[in-house]
């Protein structure tokens, strides 16, 4: 039997004002918050735990462990940062979420924070989205005027205060600790670890900071029970998630569904691969991931299935590119990407994108050299895990994994360019369009 | 690509500002300004608004510094890019020194270093877009408007720029106006956009505000001052809205809580909702 979509978070995302206080509370909205100020914290920490839910902004630490391993209260404060920076190519599920909903957040902020003792939240968001900026700041808005923000909610000793927080561009943000940086007013560089965020995080305070999805999904968990959460799911990877297809699928888009669902099983939701053309390489969660091919079509989308594969589920950011594109191209320009976001802290990943993205690009014009290919893992290898944080890591993801599959293809690019194998104007949108030569 | 050197810059420009001496008109447009370029103090009024601003977003944190990033899209509101007495003004606010204001400044790729028109056109050409047609819309773009990426039409009013992924991609090919979603581009919508913004002509995103707010504008709102713009626009596009027409078509719905369902939704804990 097929994995039938679960649509939580995502459920009324099609009402006209989805994003406002009067939608959200006739959608179940604050109830659960109404029940968690009757709990005690332990509880909604054992909770969170016993669901089983793993971070959702692409490395499944398991939520409940985060916010458990803060200290026990010493009277200072403690902070709760929302990682709202969502930038993994090919990863759009947290924006369209705060844009449509960003009540579902909000009442998991104000929960989160009830549960590890935090009375100033903050939610870091990219800067390039201003629309979404402004939902968050109207939401946050209704939500002090209903009195689940501010000063003793619901009629209880708890206060929160809650921050949101535009950046300013830059990927490397979305990595906790250079958030926490940028969030101090520095310039977002990674910080070693440890000590970790739980121990001397924002202002060198205990933080937890949880992805956007992550804290969205905790409302839901409360008000249905952990069980309820933990019978979605594979056995170690519990509940659902949304899977963001795009590329060249028929109906791109976001569908939220069990983790384990297989990308034959969402391709078929969303009308396959677009006509007369088939599943060349895929990413299972952003360019960080390990590519996928037509091989990995039943590989179950949960972290453990996905590992096993090779890969990593990450951001379940599902980007389909069909037979008529250069793989050479893909990663060439993931490559740049990774190349102009490394913030230059450590030395292998700030030198070496950069001579990823030199060989990359002779490759993909057809003049690169014997060697290029045994130099491009080389250097790869001299990234991997020798960085601060995981961009290092996530730049050599794509050049080895397609490496991997389509040696050939690299190979070519020492007397072809990509553009004469693969001409790019096959792969657009308006394929049938005039592009200009 | 011509990059013709500023006439107020006065000083020496760095290796990357390719400078073309030949027969230039000052180019008004084309310039990689330095920091410092812009030193002339504020009105007494600007400065007294800035000053207000300033107060009420220091307070949203529990440490200064925290306030950088925000006072510095405040700048650009008032400026359009980030000036010096910008940064002079910062470091002052937040008791730090210039080059620290500097060294934030120049790490993040929305705070600009020259004057910006009043609308950065930004065309996705991450994989995924580029792949779509990104590259052919930014390359048709380029053409039409005869610039680069981070320049600037003679008229003031278009910024062209190559973004990366702007969290859109089940929308690609992405255009970006103003950080406002134009989705689903194509080279010929995304000249007509440009058209448009040139010609002064209101133009709507595909999910945000009713209309592309210019530039000055934009940095305000990311400053943290709403502009009271939020409930415009579609909560969800199509593409968002996929798997859920896809669950409703087929009776799919999240799990029943079921048996152990002692507090369900339907539980009497919703009563005395609406009021507080």
């Amino acid at each position: 039997m097929s994995t039938q979509l679960t649509p939580i978070l995502t459920k009324f995302w099609d009402d006209p004002q989805s994003w406002t206080l009067d939608t959200y509370l006739r959608n179940d909205g604050y109830k659960a918050l109404r029940k968690a100020v009757t709990m005690q914290p332990n509880e909604l920490v054992a909770m969170t735990k016993d669901s089983g839910l793993r971070g959702r902004g692409g490395a499944g630490f398991p939520t409940g462990m985060k916010w458990g391993f803060l200290p026990p209260p010493d009277g200072g404060p403690r902070y709760l940062v929302v990682n709202a920076d969502e930038s993994e190519p090919g990863t759009c599920k947290d924006i369209p979420l705060m844009l449509a909903a960003p009540h579902i957040l909000l009442e998991g902020v104000v929960i989160t924070s009830f549960a590890i003792g935090c009375e100033h939240a903050f939610i870091y968001l990219r800067g390039e989205t201003v629309h979404v900026y402004r939902r968050l700041l109207r939401a946050v808005e209704e939500a002090y005027a209903a009195g689940y923000l501010g000063k003793n909610i619901l009629g209880t000793d708890f206060s929160l205060e809650v921050t949101v927080h535009a950046g300013a561009g830059a990927y490397i943000c979305g990595e906790e600790t250079a958030l926490l940086d940028s969030l101090e007013g520095r310039r977002g560089q990674p910080r070693l670890k440890p000590p970790f965020p739980a121990v001397a995080g924002l202002y060198a305070r205990p933080t937890v900071v949880n992805n956007v999805e992550s804290i969205a999904s905790v409302p839901s968990i409360l008000l249905h029970g952990a069980d309820w959460f933990s019978g979605m799911g594979t056995e170690k990877s519990t509940g659902f998630g949304i899977f963001s297809l795009s590329g060249h699928v028929t109906r791109p888009g976001q569908y939220e569904a069990p983790l384990g669902i297989t990308l034959r099983e969402l391709l078929e939701l969303a009308g396959g691969v677009r006509e007369g053309h088939e599943l060349k390489f895929w990413t299972p969660g952003g360019s960080s991931t390990p590519i996928f091919t037509a091989e990995h079509l039943d590989v179950p989308l949960d972290f453990e299935s996905v590992a096993a594969a090779g890969s990593m589920l990450g951001t379940r950011a599902l980007q389909i590119f069909d037979e008529t594109t250069s793989v050479v191209r893909a990663v060439a320009r993931w490559t740049d990407f990774y190349a102009h976001e490394s913030c230059g802290k450590c030395t292998p990943c700030r030198e070496g994108t950069f001579w990823l993205s030199q060989i990359m690009e002779r490759l993909e014009h057809g003049r690169g050299s014997q060697d290029d290919i045994d130099k491009l893992v080389d250097i790869c290898d001299n990234i991997l895990g020798r960085a601060f944080c995981a961009l290092g890591d996530g730049a050599t993801s794509p050049i080895t994994s397609a490496v991997q599959y389509f040696r050939e293809e690299f190979e070519a690019g020492m007397h072809t360019p990509a553009a004469e194998l693969f001409p790019p104007s096959r792969s657009t949108l308006f394929a049938k369009e005039t592009v200009a030569p | 690509m011509t990059e013709i050197e500023h006439t107020a810059n006065t000083g020496h420009s760095d290796d990357r500002t390719a400078m073309s001496e030949a027969g230039a008109a000052p180019d008004p447009v084309h310039r990689q300004t330095p920091l410092h370029a812009s030193d002339q103090p504020y009105d007494a009024h600007v400065l007294a608004q800035l000053d207000a601003d300033a107060a009420l977003i220091i307070a949203r944190y529990p440490q200064r510094r925290s306030a950088l990033l925000p006072l510095l899209h405040l700048v650009q509101s008032v400026d359009g890019f980030v000036t010096g007495r910008g940064v002079n003004w910062c470091a002052e606010k937040l008791e730090l020194t210039a080059a620290e204001v500097s060294g934030v400044a120049t790490f993040y790729t929305q705070y600009k270093r020259h004057p910006n028109g009043d609308y950065t056109v930004g065309v996705c050409t991450n994989t995924l877009c580029a792949i779509m047609g990104g590259d052919e819309i930014f390359e048709r773009v380029s053409d039409h408007l005869g610039i680069g990426h981070d320049e600037t039409t003679e008229d003031g009013k278009v910024t062209l720029e190559r973004v990366e992924c702007n969290a859109a991609c089940d929308y690609a090919p992405v255009v970006m106006v103003n950080w406002e979603f134009f989705d689903n581009q194509t080279p010929q919508s995304a000249t007509a956009l440009v058209d448009d913004l040139r010609a002064g002509n209101e133009v709507t995103p595909t999910r945000g505000a009713s209309r592309a707010c210019a530039f000055k504008h934009t940095e305000r709102v990311l400053a943290g001052f709403p502009d009271g713009l939020a409930d415009e626009g579609v909560g969800a596009g199509p593409a968002s809205l996929e798997g859920l027409k896809v669950a409703h078509q087929r009776g799919w719905t999240a799990p029943d809580p079921g048996a152990d369902d002692d507090h369900g939704p339907e539980g009497a804990d919703g009563a005395g909702e609406a009021e507080r």
